[in-house]
């Protein structure tokens, strides 16, 4: 009794600070490679870690040489990457190929993970249709340019897979700065009270373009944003793959079981520009902070940590960066193969029957295409 | 007077704007230290102060509802949407709620608010950076649309909605920011809104066009004149309202008109002039009106810009034939 007496609803500081307290940073594998939590180091066999190792680096050669590619003017849009690869790869890692996935413009490496053929990214990337034509069997979207649209997607998808009585999840990814979107409010609002199967990302890497974290918005954490909504809401060390595993594998399963939708904030850092379209991440990031997140380098913790279990070594990473680096010239080349595009077919797309105007359109097209 | 470019040209106006009334207030996203991200905003904070320009949350409704309020606080907010197809998550403040205050309110409110969004085809963005949504905006009463298609008029036109007390929505072409340089005078000008100019005096046809379209239609008249074709190209600057005594008069002078934009066919500015025309000087035409559009297809992927936009070439044919229509 008296711990309710003492609860003063006008004590507006405390109950700030008392929401602080619920949202801890779960990390698992810290900086140095050790584990520093026992009871929640995920069940994963030698070969699902080295497999899940193996996407991370790829994702990190992905990010190299599409910055090459993009600088040499062979892509066209491209968002990096480099330093979110526990944040990405591990957080998809605990999906499986029936759950549907919404990502934005830079979750590239999950949606090819998913199963996108590494050249249609390419050819996202440049701006050809063709990239944006999925395998019947590839649960995904296009990458989202619009921040916050693919939320209120992700609930929409999640409530039909429930309807549906599906065993499945829908799950989707934005970052510190996407948070601040009313699509976003409303997306896991919605999820939350249709029971929706969603598990949705706020990847903070800090900044969004030259915006700090702390511009977006006054709240402690963006995890604790789960609590307007009455769903969880978990904070996690997003450049410890484990920890980024373990959380996402429980957010699946409370998602699975009929529970509704997880919130899971990940702190992590992008290493690089906001895009490769002119942006200067000096202009508003000093030295100090790009050393800090260096030393929290998921690779490298990741790295120390299976050499140490003889999981991992030089050889095995020489060996698998030379076959990335053969699949991204491969998947350049078929890139480069795609047919030019006609606006004939864009217009024949653009209705299932064609409308009057467009079909005179057509016709005028495809005379100029003839040509 | 210095040679600049149009995007020199629009932070001269904003540093002008802020200097001369301390109620103007530039924000939106990555405004702030960034300077944007074409950089149009570029030293206005570290000089006016982080009170004065700032950066918001990452949400669109956000900084148009941030403009009301500041407008009903007698602030003149400037703000920027990043890319104008943004605008449809700030679709409500602007069309439903800035665009009819003074309305509602039995005009006794003021809603000096300027936006300015960069816009147009032709850069290679990714989605929906580029769509010519100026239509949109322009159908939605209560609302001034402005387009310059030059550094001098860019300058001039922005100065002149700024000071306005209604809305405008400032729309920057991209392939423009860049492209080339003019002579622009230094200090405080006004181009006059509503007002559209004749940029190239002609007597055999009229062009009517705004925003990147003005250069390829001063590039095709170029053409045009060597094979004894003149033509007359107004450029609108203000889209809405339309200056329709400029055009009647033109039209009234030459007996033929084409109308030329970027956005596709059924997207409306074109539209709107040529329903004018054929309201108000129908009797003077020699020729069916032609119009020179984008395809009513979304806008195309990065790739297929170049055969999707409409260009010199287009507008020459279509001028020929309107000319040799008998
Ligand atoms: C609705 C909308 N507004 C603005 C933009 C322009 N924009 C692209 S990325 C970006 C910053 C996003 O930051 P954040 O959500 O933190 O994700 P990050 O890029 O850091 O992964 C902005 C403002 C956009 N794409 N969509």
């Amino acid at each position: 009794m008296a711990k309710v007496k003492s609860f003063n609803p006008l004590d507006f500081a405390k109950q700030v600070e008392s929401v602080d307290a619920i949202f801890p940073t779960v990390q698992i594998l810290d900086e140095t490679g050790k584990i520093v939590n026992e009871d929640l180091v995920p069940d994963l066999k030698d070969e699902e870690l080295v497999e899940l190792f193996s996407r991370m680096l790829w994702s990190r050669a992905l990010n190299d040489r599409s910055t090459t590619l993009a600088r040499q003017g062979r892509l066209g849009f491209f968002a990096p990457t480099a330093g979110q690869e526990a944040s990405q790869l591990a957080s998809h890692f605990a999906f499986d190929k029936g759950d549907i996935l919404f990502p934005g413009y830079r979750d590239i490496p999950q949606l090819v993970q998913h199963g996108l053929p590494l050249h249609k990214a390419f050819l996202w990337s440049r701006g050809h249709v063709e990239g944006n034509i999925y395998p019947e069997d590839l649960n995904a979207m296009p990458p989202q340019i619009i921040i916050g649209a693919q939320i209120v997607q992700a609930a929409g998808a999640g409530l039909g897979l429930k309807k549906r009585g599906k065993k499945q999840v829908a799950f989707t990814y934005t970052g510190d700065g996407g948070s601040s979107q009313g699509d976003f409010y409303e997306g896991i609002n919605y999820a939350g009270a249709f029971k929706a199967p969603v598990v949705f990302y706020i990847q903070n890497n800090g900044y969004a373009i030259s915006t700090p974290r702390s511009l977006q918005t006054a709240a402690k954490t963006l995890g604790q944003k789960a609590v307007a909504a009455g769903i969880p809401g978990v904070i996690v060390d997003g450049m410890d793959p484990l920890a980024m595993y373990a959380v996402s594998k429980a957010a699946r399963d409370w998602a699975i079981a009929g529970n509704g939708p997880v919130l899971i904030e990940t702190l992590t850092s992008r290493f690089g520009p906001h895009s490769l379209s002119g942006d200067d991440p000096k202009r508003y990031r000093d030295q100090a902070s790009f050393d800090e997140w260096d030393n929290k380098d998921p690779l490298i913790r990741f790295r120390i940590y299976l050499t140490e279990k003889g999981l991992w070594d030089e050889a095995k990473e020489t060996a698998l960066i030379e076959k990335v680096d053969q699949e991204i010239k491969d998947a350049v080349k078929l890139a480069d193969q795609a047919p030019k595009q006609k606006v004939s077919d864009f217009l024949k797309n653009m209705f299932e029957v064609p409308t009057n105007t467009i079909e005179e359109q057509i016709a005028t097209f495809e005379a100029k295409e003839g040509k | 007077m210095a040679q600049l470019t149009m995007i020199q040209a629009i932070t001269q106006a904003l540093d002008i704007a802020l200097e001369r009334d301390e109620n103007t207030l530039i924000f939106g996203e990555d405004v702030g230290l960034n300077g944007g991200v074409f950089r149009a905003t570029e030293g206005l904070q570290a000089k006016h102060g982080e009170d004065r320009v700032f950066n918001t949350p990452l949400a669109e409704s956000g900084i148009g509802g941030l403009a009301i309020g500041l407008a009903l606080e007698k602030y003149r907010p400037i703000p920027e949407i990043q890319f104008f197809g943004f605008v449809f998550e700030v679709m409500d403040s602007i069309v439903a709620q800035m665009a009819r205050t003074r309305y509602r309110l039995g005009g006794t409110r003021h809603m000096p608010i300027t936006i300015r969004s960069p816009f147009g085809g032709g850069v290679h963005t990714p989605e929906l950076h580029s769509d010519n949504l100026e239509g949109l905006m322009a159908h939605s009463p209560g609302l001034r649309v402005v387009i310059p298609s030059n550094p001098y008029d860019a300058k001039g036109l922005l100065l002149a909605s700024i000071e306005n007390n209604d809305p405008v929505v400032y729309l920057e072409h991209m392939k423009l920011y860049r492209s080339f340089r003019e002579e622009v005078p230094e200090g405080y000008y006004t181009v006059p809104l509503d007002k559209a100019n004749v940029s190239l005096e002609g007597n055999d046809i009229t062009i009517v066009t705004y925003g990147y379209m003005v250069r390829e239609a001063l590039k095709a008249s170029e053409k045009l004149k060597a094979e004894g074709i003149s033509v007359e190209v107004i450029d609108l600057r203000t889209v809405q309202p339309l200056d329709i005594n400029t055009i009647v008069k033109s039209v009234e002078k030459t007996g033929r008109l084409v109308v030329v934009q970027e956005a596709q066919r059924q997207a409306g500015v074109g539209a709107a002039v040529m329903a004018e025309i054929a309201e108000r000087a129908i009797l003077n035409l020699k020729a069916p009106i032609g119009r020179v559009a984008a395809p009513d297809t979304i806008f195309p992927f990065g790739l297929a810009e170049h055969d999707w936009l409409p260009n010199e070439e287009d507008i020459i044919a279509k001028v020929k034939e309107i000319v040799a229509f008998d």
